[in-house]
């Protein structure tokens, strides 16, 4: 019997997690994938948001500011890799111009700071290669990488008591009359009191299943290129064209990790789980984002993804605000819904204001042994040299360096392996310890990691996922 | 850090570096020392348990495994110097070469540097095809990999992507593992890998080759469920209407191979855009000086024949710099026209100009090859039939080029 359910393991169900488990309750997450983060939290531009592009007043204007300017302590307290890099929207008309200035003002209201206007030779003197008449600066933007934020609070709130259940898709929600839930799963029954709906893409589902209906969403796909960490040093920040109403346009963004996503466009698909990306889409991302910053060749080129939000959008075509409701009629559920960009920058304080509805209905007892704090992966090639030899001689399996493109070491390897989470996929690993995700993609060590998990979880070759649900590596063993 | 001088510092243990190893002691060089990332030496040897290694350079055919074994027999009986499970995390341009392996950092300070570090091969995501990203995609080499030395089989109904000759050999590979081939696709007009394995790996096995043919979209969520495949016209461009659909659930990719060269970088080694090797000279000396680089880090190679002794050949220069303190200038630069992609070396010397590879960018019958070094007509071959899969060594005569004028390379029909 659980006090809570969140339906859901993306950077707001996790962010909510964490948040419950300051509290004395039973929490479980229950997600459909192999691990946190697989779908809309990962698939993005990772970028922090300084929150200028809301309407005042909003939940999104208001949670955005707020994630912002909490954000580096937040990073300092879960061990992530964030980056305070700032951020410009680039723009070259006079249109532009009067566009960058309102949003100036929009974002001193939201309670933003320090936005500013660059003339051209501000521009030319922050960033030399991009290419523009004048750019709006804000300086609390920064990166973050997506997976390990998610993984951080999934894993903190882990430590503090929450159990995670992966690969258990929902299939149906009953109430009985003393306002109880039973939520079946394809693999398991739950029992709880609360139920948070936080399953992204699928909260239309969901809240249906709640009981809730009236709300439709339609899913807008986005393509995006990855390049070499080569030309990574060319771009310190976010780069942005100046954005419409509905759609903030095609932009160039350093990754944490030194290589530089190219996108998105915008799409409207009917197939919310097709993140494949067309060729001429990846074309037209970059025959877009050269006209914004030269250094987009195909030869860089070492990956491309894919993200879907749901399509948010009223009969005017603007985009409607986050949905985060308590409803007495539907007692003890929260709905969240059309939560979309920038849930990556507002999920702690979504996750607080959650907390802060369930406390309006209930008395909630303080965790005396909440720890807020978690430690990372140490990462080996990020180490001066003194740390590195003192680190292999403690434990000389970080002087075995399994994947050569990161320089990953066995240690942090085998640390992955064993996380707080328990996940044991080939992308779990790639996404904890940055393994695999080089310009070979694998081709030097993903024999060694597959043969890793095989020993250290006890595996069968034919149990070994690269990912998603049946996504079987292997068929079996060579005759 | 433990800081240990040396001559050469050997960047790799493969074929390259063991056969420049040998070649150094045979010269009296001993002060050596091979680091090898691997728990054992060979390189990439080590997985191809096919035949047909050595037929060039010991006239008899052996397995991947048994030509690497010949070199490391002598290294080991020797006593060459090498050190396993040691992986070099940067080289400078003074020659530091830093290690790390599960004894320690250590800091060798080299005089001279061989860069041995083979290739990797192009991937999914460099090639940006496009569709969605299931299990079941493996390059060639991951393929063979995880069949030959991890005993794991990677899929039951297979298609292969490019007729590079390790796609070749993995699709004999894994049909005699049981697993059904349906076709190896190819965007070129003509194969990627060389004629023997054509015959010897599709022909005798009835494997048919698409040619002008690539996937154009990938399907499945989990595992792979099958890819689209159409034609493409003269400039490599899909055309519509021949899209064809085929189920399956594993897609091999051989699609070319790029030297790896991150640790020349790190060194300052200017890389030459064709090749993605070094730029070098007639001593296989990189824009560094005291910094070689050989074997397929330098080109990629089809045989390790010549791999062996192009190294071999790289070890009598390192020799003679570490005697002499420098090696002759090689000021005369190579140009090439439109049919040939690259020449390695890229830089002569005017009086030992030596052995000169290149690689054609289409097949040619009946070509003359001329080196012209100001109007003056300094050497010329003709070859019969020539295709991009072969790469081709011609030698030029000692003292032939009187001034350091640049050379031109031609082929012509």
């Amino acid at each position: 019997m659980y006090d809570v359910i969140i339906i859901g393991a993306g950077v707001v169900g996790s962010a909510i997690a964490r948040e419950l488990s300051r509290y004395q309750l039973k929490i479980g997450v229950l997600e459909k994938n192999l691990d946190v983060c697989n779908e809309g939290s990962g698939r993005n531009s990772a970028v922090i948001h300084g929150g200028f592009a809301y309407d005042p007043g909003s939940n999104k204007a208001k949670f955005c500011v707020e994630g912002c300017l909490g954000f580096k302590e937040l990073a300092e307290e879960l061990d992530i890799p964030f980056r305070q890099t700032g951020k410009v929207l680039v723009g070259n008309t006079e249109e532009d111009y009067q566009h960058l200035l309102k949003t100036i003002e929009t974002g001193r209201v939201n309670g933003s700071i320090g936005l500013r206007m660059l003339d051209k030779e501000e521009l030319a003197n922050m960033l030399p290669s991009v290419i523009g008449e004048f750019a709006m600066y804000s300086p609390l933007s920064g990166i973050v990488d997506p997976f390990i934020y998610t993984i951080a609070l999934a894993e903190n709130a882990t430590t503090n008591g929450v159990d995670y259940f992966f690969n258990q898709e929902v299939t149906s929600i009953s109430r009985n009359s003393a306002h109880m839930h039973t939520i079946q799963t394809t693999k398991e029954v739950f029992e709880t009191k609360w139920v948070i709906n936080c399953a992204g893409l699928n909260c239309v589902a969901i809240s249906e299943m709640l009981g809730i209906a009236g709300y439709e969403i339609g899913f807008t796909k986005g393509d995006y290129i990855v390049l070499d960490n080569k030309v990574g040093s060319l771009l310190p920040m976010p780069v942005y064209p100046v954005p419409s109403r509905t759609y903030m346009g095609i932009h160039v963004t350093p990754t944490i990790d030194g290589n530089v996503t190219v996108g998105p466009n915008a799409n409207n698909v009917e197939d919310k789980s097709n993140y494949g990306v067309s060729k001429i889409h990846m074309d037209q991302l970059a025959e877009d984002a050269i006209t914004l910053w030269p250094h987009i060749h195909k030869k860089d080129y070492i990956r491309n993804y894919a993200g879907i939000q749901p399509t948010w959008i009223d009969k005017e075509g603007l985009i409607k605000d986050y949905v985060i409701e308590v409803n007495d009629k539907y007692a003890n559920v929260v709905n969240l819904i059309g939560i979309e960009s920038p849930a990556l920058t507002s999920a702690v304080p979504i996750a607080r204001h959650v907390v802060g509805l369930i406390s309006e209905k209930e008395d909630l007892k303080k965790n005396l042994e909440f720890n807020p704090s978690r430690k990372g992966i140490v990462k080996f090639s990020d180490q001066p040299d003194t740390v590195k030899a003192s680190l292999i001689e403690k434990n000389p399996d970080y002087g075995e360096i399994v994947c050569r493109c990161e320089m990953v070491s066995k240690a942090e390897i085998l640390e992955a392996i064993h996380n707080p989470l328990g996940v044991d996929t080939m992308l779990g690993i790639k996404y904890r310890t940055r393994a695999m995700m080089g310009r070979c993609q694998g081709g030097y060590c993903q024999m060694k990691i597959a043969a890793m998990i095989e020993e250290e979880k006890d595996k069968h070759v034919t149990e070994l996922m690269h990912g998603r649900q049946n996504s079987n590596l292997f068929t079996g063993k060579v005759k | 850090m433990k800081t240990i001088n040396k001559d050469v510092i050997i960047v790799g243990g493969g074929p390259a570096g063991l056969a420049a190893a040998l070649e150094l002691y045979k010269q009296g060089i001993k002060d050596i020392l091979i680091l090898e990332r691997e728990t054992e030496l060979g390189g990439i040897l080590k997985q191809c348990i096919h035949d047909g290694f050595g037929l060039t350079r010991f006239k008899e055919s052996y397995t991947g495994p048994e030509y690497a074994e010949k070199f490391i027999e002598k290294v080991k009986l020797l006593k060459i110097p090498y050190r396993t499970g040691s992986m070099v995390l940067s080289v400078s341009d003074e020659r530091e070469v830093k290690v790390a392996s599960r004894e320690g950092l250590v800091l060798y300070r080299a005089k001279t540097v061989i860069m041995a570090m083979g290739c990797r091969e192009k991937t999914r995501g460099a090639l940006a095809i496009p569709g969605e990203r299931p299990a079941g995609i493996y390059t060639a080499g991951v393929a063979q990999a995880y069949i030959n030395l991890h005993n794991k089989m990677i899929g039951k109904n297979v298609i292969v992507l490019g007729s590079g000759d390790i796609g070749l050999i993995m699709a004999r590979r894994l049909t005699l593992e049981g697993a059904n081939v349906v076709a190896v696709f190819e965007i070129q007009p003509y194969p990627s890998g060389l004629n023997r394995n054509i015959e010897q790996c599709l022909n005798d096995y009835n494997i048919p080759l698409y040619l002008s043919h690539t996937v154009t979209n990938i399907h499945g969520k989990s595992r792979l469920k099958g890819v689209t495949v159409s034609k493409v016209d003269n400039e490599f461009q899909p055309i519509k209407g021949t899209e064809k659909y085929y189920e399956t659930d594993t897609l091999v990719l051989s699609v070319g191979l790029i030297p790896e060269n991150e640790l020349s970088l790190s060194a300052s080694v200017k890389l030459d855009l064709r090749t993605n090797g070094a730029l070098v000279d007639t001593y296989f000396q990189t824009s560094v000086e005291g910094i070689f680089s050989v074997g397929n880090a330098l080109h990629v190679h089809d045989l390790v024949d010549f791999v062996s002794l192009e190294a071999e050949k790289a070890a009598l220069s390192v020799k003679r710099y570490l005697e002499q303190g420098q090696l002759p200038e090689c000021d005369i630069v190579i140009k090439t026209d439109e049919n040939i992609i690259y020449t390695v070396p890229q830089r002569l010397n005017k009086h030992d100009a030596g052995d000169l590879s290149f690689r054609v960018r289409k097949p040619m019958k009946n070509a003359l090859l001329k080196v012209v070094q100001s109007g003056r007509l300094i050497y010329e071959e003709s070859f019969k039939t020539i295709v991009p899969a072969e790469m081709k060594k011609i030698k030029l005569p000692r003292n032939v080029l009187e001034i350091s004028e640049a050379v031109e390379v031609s082929l012509e029909c």
